[in-house]
């Protein structure tokens, strides 16, 4: 009998036999029984405790967001709590504007901030939400870049005070044909991965790795980072937070862990958590995987 | 419910354990806040038991007669009470036949009367004196019961056999405190009676003194509002309680105590309750997890077993992590504990290799401790340790005294199971 690597872990990504029920990488059950069973023991719904906790084995089960996947046309993402944190603050959001044009948007919550995981999100969804009406409306790529950071950033104002200021970073691309658009505040990252791979943002922060700029109630007024980029070659747009980028940080290294990017976008963001994780996990991981030149020869 | 104190359970722990690791430690604070006085509807029952062998005789005898008068004195009416006198066997001294009285002014006057008359003369068999006090609590099943033994004696007239088998026969039906007066009582047959029916045990060097303790003792007892609480202790499949204690007031061991309560959940009787604060050191052996797993490790609720009724509760949780920074922490409760343990350990390893002769282990057992006692705050520890020990604080080193009062030894050996609070606790 031949034991083939034919599914990937629900909760991590790793990839599993067929018949295994435990994940070799993260210990979660692979196949839960009944929906709402334990996650890692498989006790039933009914063990399972409104606090989150089974009455059989005691696992804390696991949030929704620990672990999510989105898949948008021909791109990708995934989000992942890492092995470290108690929460996945990171957030993401992946839309289509058209059949040729796509956004994406990654905000990586302040952890000594109140509340970062409710900020990252509000910051992410109103990000892309507003990329997508301003570009329909016909906005230029630049313009609909910096009003939506100028809008991700009243969201994300809006939850707190300056004394108690929910706080995130904020990277969104627009993947158009013959031009690629990247706006950021903070350290969160986009690189191109064609034949020449290519860093698209300088991060906002100091050689220590302290944020100089960032979206929230506390952060004034917030002036993004925009640069545009037009590819002669089809590649993709690899759009992530500082817990994948802190082990792949060149563009050659990113580009090296990510070699069927364009045509496996999904399996391919799977694949960088899950570099991301064996290599310790130390924050929480989000990626958008966005393949530029659709419908050209890319093999 | 306003008659009822409200009781709180908080956790201090480091819940983070290194890959690898299974052992979670905890410190719980059950703290009950109260009324300051019980409600007059609270049915208490209260038995005072009174050694009157013939070595009570001469002074110790007169001052017993005292300190239960005025234990009488402290009954709030109502209270279902009794006087019991011990000798080889147990006697009704007031009332003269076998049952409970409810106080009020003429039968306490009629009780202190009878205590009065109380002349030393027999042998000593505690168990048989709790029995009685176990079936003359019998008739008042719903109240909170508490008896006071006490004694100056070892216990001679009865088998071993025989006071293990009465203790179990009283196991769960009363609490009991027990004083030693005197210095020919033995420390280890008091302490069994006060673990087993989970009261306190204090030395009376002078029997002076026991007026005024018997008069503390029961208004505490008239102070407590809720009888036979126990601790309900859910643990996760395939983990193990390694052990349960008690660690404030005194120590105590719960550990063998537990009883099936439900789907693996085991019961620890706590006994009766006042407005009073218990901490108690859980230590949890868990199934492996991986990084960033978090696992209740224990689920602590405080709970009327009889009635089901929940009055507080708790969690102790284990989370795995590959920093060392988070997980080698000790929580600074666990550590103040867990030192409180070892210093009585040293004092009763230390005593007991004095007793059978061997001087260098004894000294070397009891110098720890004073370094021990010193260093952890336990300042009452230290000056008894000093009655039996000579305790250079310059160089660490000790020498056994020549010449030990046995009440020295003997309070020292009692009070070693009590604790203290954390300094920065009892400072702030």
């Amino acid at each position: 009998m031949t034991a083939e690597m034919t599914a990937t872990c629900p909760h991590c990504a790793y990839p599993v036999l067929q018949d295994e029920t435990f994940c070799e990488e993260c210990g979660r059950a692979i196949h839960a029984g009944t929906p709402g069973a334990c996650a890692s023991c498989g006790a039933g719904a009914s063990e399972v405790g409104a606090d989150g906790y089974c009455g059989r084995c005691g696992v804390r089960q696991p949030a929704p967001r620990d672990h999510l996947e989105v898949e948008t046309g021909s791109a990708a993402g995934v989000s992942d709590r890492g092995l470290r944190h108690s929460r996945n603050e990171d957030s993401m959001a992946l839309m289509e504007v058209d059949e040729y044009v796509t956004v994406g948007v990654v905000c990586d919550g302040v952890s000594s901030s109140p509340r970062p995981d409710n900020g990252s999100q509000a910051a992410a969804e109103t990000g892309a939400a507003t990329l997508v009406k301003e570009l329909r409306a016909g906005a230029g790529h630049v313009e609909a870049t910096r009003a939506a950071v100028a809008r991700a950033a009243e969201a994300i104002a809006a939850l707190g005070t300056y004394e108690d200021a929910p706080a995130c970073t904020y990277v969104s691309a627009i993947v158009a044909p013959g031009r690629v658009t990247i706006g950021w505040v903070g350290d969160s990252r986009a690189y191109w991965l064609g034949p020449r791979p290519v860093r698209l943002t300088s991060d906002d922060a100091t050689e220590t790795g302290m944020l100089t700029a960032w979206l929230g109630a506390d952060a004034g007024e917030v002036i993004p980072q925009v640069s545009t980029f037009e590819p002669d070659t089809p590649g993709v747009v690899l759009v992530c937070s500082d817990g994948l980028w802190n082990y792949l940080p060149t563009a050659e290294e990113m580009a090296a862990a990510a070699p069927g990017a364009a045509t496996a976008p999904l399996a391919t963001a799977q694949a960088l958590v899950r570099h991301a994780l064996e290599s310790g996990g130390r924050d929480n991981i989000t990626v958008l995987v966005i393949p530029y030149g659709r419908g050209s020869a890319i093999q | 419910m306003t008659e009822q104190p409200q009781f709180t359970i908080s956790v201090d722990q480091n819940k983070y354990l290194a890959v690898g690791h299974t052992e979670v430690h905890a410190i719980l604070t059950v703290e009950a806040k109260g009324p300051a006085v019980a409600a007059p509807t609270t049915q208490a029952a209260e038995v005072i038991i009174v050694d009157t062998s013939g070595s009570m005789s001469y002074g110790k005898i007169a001052e017993a007669r005292k300190a239960a008068q005025a234990a009488v004195d402290t009954l709030r009416d109502g209270v279902h009470f009794a006087i019991v006198a011990g000798t080889a066997n147990a006697h009704m001294v007031y009332p003269p036949d076998r049952r409970l009285l409810p106080s009020n002014p003429q039968t306490r006057q009629a009780a202190k009367e009878a205590i009065g008359r109380l002349q030393a003369d027999g042998g000593t068999a505690m168990g048989r004196w709790l029995r009685l006090a176990a079936d003359l609590f019998e008739t008042v099943p719903g109240a909170i019961k508490h008896a006071i033994l006490l004694t100056d004696g070892k216990n001679e007239h009865q088998s071993a056999e025989e006071f293990d088998a009465d203790l179990a026969y009283c196991t769960g039906k009363f609490v009991c405190d027990c004083r030693g007066v005197g210095d020919a009582w033995v420390v280890a047959e008091l302490r069994k009676v006060g673990s087993t029916l989970l009261g306190s045990v204090m030395d009376i060097a002078d029997p002076k003194d026991l007026e005024a303790d018997f008069r503390a003792m029961t208004q505490a007892a008239m102070g407590k509002a809720v009888a036979d609480v126990a601790l309900r202790i859910w643990t996760p499949q395939n983990a193990t309680m390694t052990y349960i204690k008690q660690v404030s007031p005194a120590l105590e061991d719960l550990t063998a105590r537990g009883t099936p309560s439900g789907p693996q959940a085991r019961d620890y009787p706590t006994g009766s309750w006042g407005s009073e604060t218990r901490e108690y050191h859980i230590c949890v052996q868990v199934p492996p997890g991986v990084v960033g797993q978090e696992m209740r490790a224990a689920w602590v609720k405080l709970v009327v077993p009889e009635t089901g009724e929940q009055l507080a509760a708790g969690n102790v949780l284990a989370q795995w992590s590959d920093d060392y920074a988070q997980s080698t922490r000790i929580n600074p409760k666990v550590a103040h504990y867990t030192g409180q343990a070892e210093l009585a350990a040293l004092i009763q390893d230390g005593l007991q290799a004095r007793k059978e002769g061997d001087l260098e282990l004894a000294t070397a057992r009891l110098g720890r401790a004073r370094g021990l006692a010193e260093q952890a705050g336990n300042g009452e520890t230290a000056r008894l340790l000093d009655k039996v020990i000579d305790f250079d604080p310059e160089t660490g080193t000790a020498r056994l005294k020549p010449n030990v009062e046995k009440a020295a030894e003997i309070a020292l050996d009692t009070r070693s199971v009590r604790t203290v609070r954390m300094r920065k606790e009892s400072e702030a």
